[in-house]
């Protein structure tokens, strides 16, 4: 490998970009391939998309040989808005299935170092914070406020990216009043439909910490594609 | 509040044979590309190499290491790239094959 190309891929790994090295394994001849960030399509594009959905790296046959891909996907990113009761309890969990977890709330006495000793903690409004966090393909970002004053601007933020996750905390019936105001606000039924909500797996959960497993499932189910509500 | 960490971890193994290639030393870079049964190290898994035998990273958490590196000296010199097999049924599996029962094939290049 060219240490030219070393250096691109470290680069787009650092810029948190979708990356597959493909290296022919007969000739040795590699390139960098950023599936997602164009709309062709070939059997290697295709190969690379789903060895990044997968997690997994691939090799498959081609004209010229086997070529391997290998996968770099930037890591897992949760950004949780509300530093609540589930909150506490969600960041451990997350934090051990290797998201690195974000908890924005600009009440400094929610979000507190105290409350949240091991979290990187974020205090600004969440639309500010999400603005400068740039959630991706590879974040999912939750809203545990219970207040529209926080939680929408976040899920407003969050519809506009590319968030494989977006869920909020409330009952049906709070669910239905923020479906009114984001279609108000001018979204789609289709970019409402993408909020997972009320949030979670239904496994009966009670506790905060139930909820948080809850949430961590669904969260979980949706990354590997599994269909759920 | 704490800082948010940057993308890549401190031990990252292409971040450090870039900076052995920048110190000016030869590199070689070794990836598992097949496993079959139950293997120590996933594929896609890397090992970096210097001239001096320096390595980071690890293609099989210690099993094959040694022959991997014997290996990668040897393509450090000729440039070649080489897929290198590993297993039970190897002839030299009672010196370096796998005490898991699994095969792996990993894939050695230098970066020019």
């Amino acid at each position: 490998m060219d240490t030219s190309l070393l250096t691109e891929l470290q680069q787009a790994r650092q810029d948190k970009r979708q990356v597959v090295l493909a290296v022919n394994l007969k000739t040795g001849a590699e390139r960098l391939l950023y599936p997602f960030e164009t709309r062709e399509t070939s059997d290697l594009l295709e190969a690379a998309r789903a060895a990044l959905n997968n997690d997994k790296p691939a090799e498959i046959e081609t004209a010229e040989g086997s070529v391997f891909l290998n996968i770099f996907n930037p890591k897992l990113r949760l950004f949780i808005v509300g530093a609540v009761h589930i909150a506490q309890c969600l960041v451990p969990i997350a934090a051990g299935a290797d998201y690195d977890v974000t908890v924005i709330d600009p009440r400094r006495s929610f979000g507190s170092d105290f409350r949240f000793p091991d979290v990187t903690l974020d205090n600004r409004w969440p639309d500010e914070a999400l603005a400068e966090l740039n959630p991706d393909r590879r974040t999912a970002i939750v809203t545990l406020t219970h207040d529209a004053k926080l939680d929408d601007p976040a899920l407003r933020h969050a519809l506009k990216s590319d968030a494989f996750y977006i869920g909020a905390l409330g009952s049906n019936r709070t669910h239905t009043k923020r479906h009114d105001r984001l279609i108000e606000a001018g979204f789609t039924e289709a970019d409402f439909s993408r909020i997972h909500g009320p949030i979670g797996l239904d496994i009966g959960a009670k506790s905060p910490a139930e909820i948080a497993i809850s949430i961590m499932a669904e969260i979980t189910a949706v990354l590997r594609q599994k269909a759920v509500k | 509040m704490t800082e948010a960490p940057t993308a890549l971890p401190d031990d990252d193994i292409l971040e450090q044979a870039l900076n052995w290639r920048k110190e000016g030393r030869d590199v070689a870079l070794a990836t598992v590309i097949k496993t079959w049964g139950s293997a120590p190290r996933p594929v896609g898994s890397q090992l970096a190499i210097d001239e001096t035998g320096n390595m980071i990273g690890s293609v099989s958490g210690g099993c094959v290491e040694g022959a991997v590196i014997q290996e990668a000296l040897e393509i450090l010199k000729s440039g070649e790239i080489k897929t290198l097999e590993f297993g039970v049924s190897d002839d030299q599996a009672w010196e370096v094959g796998l005490a898991c029962g699994g095969s792996i094939n990993v894939f050695v290049e230098k970066l020019n």
